[in-house]
């Protein structure tokens, strides 16, 4: 059906990044979305603030604007610092700035799903930990964060969806990734129709995998609730 | 940080934020009138009219935006029957190609908000419609429709925001919007930080006014419509 001169090797080579970019973006989202949730519960009132602030300013400005500030911005700051120290001169790859950003865009929302997730793991669970003398460190890791992944999770599963498709702004700032590669290619044949829809099959085919995956992790996790 | 250059520039902002708003209100206007049929069409018993609802919802929910933009701006003249309709007066337009690809974007997001809205209509409400021997078209016409659209009111107010965020894509392809403004500012002067904080400051402006919005439509239009609290 599709004659792609045989670019597909350069699509698929461009997907490769596309899934290392999302995958690392989701980790830095999750270790960020857990401390932010962690923020906004706690009794300290700057804590909470802060998150507050971070979640606000970063549901508010596109994330493309916020990659290009971290992006062309983050190179500046990270060459002033460095000039102060006596480095030499750093250059921020679209990589790591994509990854960062993207990460650090999706922590927000990750802060949401989580504090949700938390709230709603029931309070006797935690006075029993509390009861067994459990530290307070030890009660989030044992008991609240095993417990709060069920609430979590489709909120987690929305949000890994957008995370999965925001990489593709990554191609904005440089990066070769698979809509890049096929701008490229559909240049070169001019058939750049053909090369994003194929692009676009790639990204159905993702968000088809992952949902089957998220349903699969959903009823794992919902072993033993009863259901209405 | 030199805020001069910014003050300078600020008509090139100013026409941008009227870009964007421009961008995002049709987009949102006809999105909207196409989303309503759809989501008819996808809770629809008839799978002739369902299916293909429902795969235009996966296609346009699945596939960044992006790759939207560009399927229609730098694809659509790959097609010899595309250039040479009459379609190409719009196409060949960057600002209509974005425009028609943030419509059918958020007709799709819409559509699957109003779908999810329409399911949840309290069984007793069409029930009594029904008793009342209103004709299908009356009942979804006076009963279903609008208590969807306010069970839909904070998901799309959400949507409306991703939307605008959306519409920062249309700098990508040569549109001086609030995005493309900063672009300039940034190529001009090389002051990234100044050109896209302003850019984001704008944005988060907006962000905020859609916020306030919403919840005014909700309080006041609304009111009648407020899920009782049991």
């Amino acid at each position: 059906m599709f004659d792609l001169h045989g670019y597909f090797p350069m699509i698929l080579e461009g997907m490769t990044l596309t899934i290392e970019v999302a995958l690392l973006s989701l980790l830095i989202a999750v270790i960020l979305g857990l401390f932010g949730a962690i923020a906004k519960l706690s009794k300290s009132r700057i804590a909470r603030s802060t998150a507050t602030v971070y979640t606000t300013l970063i549901r508010g400005i596109p994330d493309l604007v916020l990659m290009t500030i971290i992006f062309y911005g983050g190179q500046i700051i990270v060459n002033n610092i460095g000039d102060s120290l006596g480095w030499d001169y750093i250059d921020i790859s679209p990589f790591v700035a994509g990854t960062l950003t993207i990460g650090f865009i999706f922590g927000a929302y990750m802060t949401e799903t989580f504090r949700g997730g938390i709230m709603a793991v029931s309070r006797g669970e935690i006075e029993a930990a509390l009861a067994f003398g459990m530290p307070s460190w030890k009660v989030f890791l044992r008991i609240t964060l095993p417990l709060m992944v069920r609430h979590a999770l489709p909120g987690f599963g929305n949000n890994w969806m957008v995370l999965a498709k925001t990489t593709a702004l990554v191609s904005v700032i440089g990066l070769h990734d698979m809509m890049y590669n096929a701008g490229v290619a559909g240049g070169a044949t001019r058939q750049p129709f053909t090369f994003f829809l194929v692009v676009a099959l790639m990204f159905l085919s993702i968000t088809g995998l992952s949902d089957l995956g998220l349903r699969w992790a959903n009823r794992r996790f919902s072993i033993g609730v009863r259901k209405v | 940080m030199d805020y001069n250059v910014i003050i300078d520039n600020l008509p090139l902002y100013l026409n941008g934020l009227w870009v964007t708003i421009q961008l995002v209100v049709i987009a949102l206007v006809s999105g909207f009138g196409l989303a309503v049929p759809l989501a008819l069409m996808a809770v629809s018993k008839t799978s002739l009219l369902r299916f293909p609802a429902k795969t235009y919802i996966y296609f346009f929910r699945g596939t960044p935006l992006l790759v939207q933009i560009f399927l229609l701006y730098y694809g659509m003249g790959q097609f010899e029957a595309v250039r040479e309709s009459v379609l190409w007066i719009l196409f060949k337009e960057a600002y209509w190609c974005a425009i028609t690809a943030f419509a059918l974007n958020t007709a799709g997001y819409t559509a699957e908000i109003l779908r999810g809205a329409i399911e949840q209509t309290p069984f007793g409400e069409t029930e009594a419609a029904q008793a009342c021997g209103m004709s299908k078209s009356t009942m979804y016409r006076r009963i279903i429709l609008p208590g969807s659209f306010r069970r839909a009111l904070p998901a799309y107010g959400n949507e409306v925001i991703f939307m605008l965020h959306g519409s920062a894509l249309a700098g990508v392809i040569t549109i001086v919007d609030l995005f493309g403004a900063a672009k300039i500012v940034n190529a001009r002067y090389f002051v990234p930080f100044e050109s896209f904080i302003t850019a984001g400051f704008f944005y988060l402006c907006c962000t905020f006014c859609i916020v306030w919005f919403f919840k005014w439509v909700e309080k006041h239009w609304y009111a009648h419509l407020r899920p009782r609290i049991s």
